[in-house]
């Protein structure tokens, strides 16, 4: 089976957006536009008839959202539905209400008119704010003007669509994606979005697969379409050839397949046919993952990528927003354990000041970026060291490549230990402390690096970056981006073996670990911890299940005396067909 | 009338919980509520405006109570805002 990196080579037909919630479907689309408000600011003579609509209009707009909301509660819980409660609450809002009707009667206009007018004030001031949170507020508060409007001008409400549609729209808002979700709608594809927006929420809690952030999935695509939406890597694909429907569909066949075989899974031990145990962890991006990972028995978090909660408040979060977070979810997967990584800024990540590098990703990034701005890292060493009460938090720290930083962070450690003493805020003195091994001088200094810390974890993605000298963003050299090739599983090689010598474990938490032709090759180099994304832990598992370590070993012994990457691959799939392990290149 | 100076002592600082909150305990009073900051003064008893108010943690509000209960509204209020909305 061809993998997704080769469909998507030879394929013109592509959106790309943020994959939001996971999942492949294909089907119908149905456009959606949401209805343009016009609004008129014509003189009016009657001014008790346009309040009495006006008041008709909001117990109407009550009416709409109460069951959007109970809708909600239903659907996503209590708490979730808890987006919805602002709107409600904004319809009796004594004073919005009053100054409406007071302007109706002095300015003597359409009410639509003055109910425009006097909520747009507040959604400006709102739109112009910094903080990423009050964006998202702007859009809520926009949606209840809109819905006074409409029934002000006495419009219904078209929320009803043929059943099992794909919805592509501009933006939409939670209430749109509530109800929708009722027409059992398959999927949702959005121009506007990121991950941590109402809508990608809204979905994942729903289960419905999405890619937001397309920019001009409304232009490329056409009422009727027919569309591959794949919610697990943000693909959309416009009337699909023969071959990638084919693809599409084997990759569904074996989905539902694999979920059916999933649930059984959740509950087996993860090792190998003959008996070795390999642990696999979850990467956490945005917190409401935990209750996934839980519920599907992760080994604990691997990987908690900070900078995503500088995404979604749109700024630094403080020592006492991060303590709140870290612990929540500290307490959420104990006894098990989560790995917290120090917010990760630069290259291609998280960005919060605009500086010009002419190589960021050999610039100012990871623990660089972090010593030289010690405040926020103090802030955050503190909170984690608070969080940590249960000891049950490790600490990772990013982009690694000398001695002396590790050195550096050990002190910093202490330090905010002595502070928080001080401070008398409870907290372990000591925390388990790991580093990222990504940097190829890091690589190469496993054993002095081991010294100083209490675990290692690799990630993949920019070490082969790094080792290889490969942009993979650059489509022009992207092919030498080789995550097989012999010199990667070497450096693999020598970092395991350094590490075991020192009696340090080491983990993989790059791409690689999540992908499954990758697995019998780590497990043969002696990778007994992988972490990979919440969608792929099941998958993984399976695979850990269906091979032999011994056979693994030999696999990876065979593969280290290769010269070239294809070479590797070819060992790789006759594996695969020896071992009778269902061949499934990166299924998800 | 009764001026007071407020820190905002929750780390979520004024989001949409105690933002909802300190309308419903305004709502008692026959007393007007406003709450300013950087020029910008909202009627508390209006949830669509508390609601535009960015507040976050560590930031003041100067709060203006006035009207014959005035006192009692301040007192509801201030203890509100002392307790960190009951999330510290």
């Amino acid at each position: 089976m061809k993998g997704l990196s080769e469909v998507l080579k030879n394929s013109d037909n592509v959106i790309n957006g943020v994959a939001a919630a996971p999942g492949i479907v294909i089907g119908k689309v149905h456009l959606y536009h949401r209805e343009l408000i016009s609004v008129d600011n014509q003189d009016i003579e009657d001014v008790d008839e346009a309040i009495d609509s006006f008041r008709e209009a909001i117990v109407k707009a009550k009416k709409e959202l109460s069951k959007i909301f109970e809708l909600a509660r239903q659907k996503m819980g209590e708490a979730r539905a808890e987006i919805f409660s602002a709107q409600m609450m904004i319809l009796d809002d004594p004073v919005l209400i009053g100054t409406i009707e007071d302007r109706i009667r002095k300015e003597k206009k359409l009410p639509e008119y003055i109910v425009n007018d006097e909520i747009s004030k507040f959604q400006d001031l709102m739109v112009v704010a910094e903080e990423f949170y009050l964006k998202e507020r702007a859009l809520d508060i926009g949606d209840i003007k809109n819905r006074i409007i409409r029934n002000v001008q006495k419009k219904r409400l078209i929320s009803k669509i043929t059943p099992g549609v794909i919805v592509v729209s501009e933006s939409l808002t939670p209430a749109d994606t509530i109800l929708f979700s009722k027409s059992e709608v398959k999927a949702f594809v959005t121009d506007r979005g990121g991950l941590t927006s109402h809508t990608a929420i809204v979905a994942r809690s729903l289960d419905i697969p999405a890619v937001v952030g397309t920019h001009d999935a409304t232009h490329t695509i056409n009422q009727g379409d027919l569309i591959i939406v794949d919610g697990f890597n943000g693909h959309v694909f416009v009337n699909p050839n023969e071959s990638q429907l084919k693809f599409f569909n084997e990759k569904i066949t074996l989905m539902l397949q694999i979920n059916e075989e999933m649930k059984d899974l959740v509950n087996k031990p993860c090792q190998t046919l003959d008996g070795h145990d390999v642990s696999v962890f979850a990467n956490l991006d945005v917190t409401e993952e935990i209750s996934h990972v839980v519920a599907n028995k992760a080994h604990g978090i691997g990987l908690y990528r900070t900078e995503q909660i500088i995404e979604e408040l749109g700024e630094l979060p403080d020592e006492n927003e991060q303590y709140q977070i870290y612990s929540k979810l500290a307490s959420k997967i104990y006894p098990r354990t989560i790995t917290i990584r120090a917010f990760d800024i630069g290259g291609d990540k998280v960005k919060i000041w605009e500086f010009k590098e002419a190589n960021p990703f050999l610039g100012l990034r990871g623990i660089r970026f972090l010593l030289e701005n010690e405040p926020i890292f103090m802030k955050q060493i503190k909170a984690i060291l608070r969080a940590n009460i249960h000891h049950n938090v490790h600490f990772m720290i990013p982009m690694i490549s000398t001695v002396k930083e590790v050195l550096k962070v050990k002190q910093l450690i202490k330090v905010a230990s002595d502070e928080l003493n001080v401070e008398k805020y409870p907290h372990s003195k000591s925390i388990k402390l790991g580093i990222m091994i990504e940097v190829p001088s890091a690589a190469l200094m496993v054993k002095e690096l081991a010294k100083e810390v209490d675990f290692l974890s690799i990630g993949t993605n920019d070490l082969i970056q790094y080792i290889m000298a490969v942009d993979r963003g650059n489509d022009t050299v992207s092919n030498l981006y080789q995550e097989f090739h012999p010199a990667i599983l070497r450096t693999l090689h020598h970092i395991i073996t350094e590490a075991a010598l020192q009696n340090k474990p080491v983990s993989i938490c790059g791409e690689m670990a999540a992908d499954n032709q990758a697995v019998p090759l780590l497990v043969g180099l002696g990778f007994t911890s992988l972490s990979v994304s919440p969608s792929a832990m099941l998958p993984i598992k399976r695979t850990i299940r269906s091979l032999s370590f011994e056979a693994a070993k030999v696999l990876a012994e065979k593969c280290l005396a290769c010269d070239n990457e294809d070479d590797v691959i070819k060992h790789v799939s006759e594996f695969f067909e020896n071992q009778h392990i269902p061949r499934t290149r990166t299924i998800l | 009338m009764i001026e007071k100076t407020v820190e905002i002592l929750s780390p979520q600082g004024l989001h949409t919980r105690p933002a909802a909150m300190i309308v419903k305990l305004a709502a008692k009073y026959k007393a007007e509520l406003y709450l300013s900051k950087d020029g910008l003064r909202i009627n508390g008893k209006s949830i669509i405006g508390v609601m535009t108010l960015v507040a976050a943690h560590g930031t003041f509000l100067t709060l203006e109570f006035e009207g014959e209960d005035e006192a009692e509204l301040a007192n509801d209020i201030l203890d509100f805002f002392n307790r960190g909305f009951d999330e510290i």
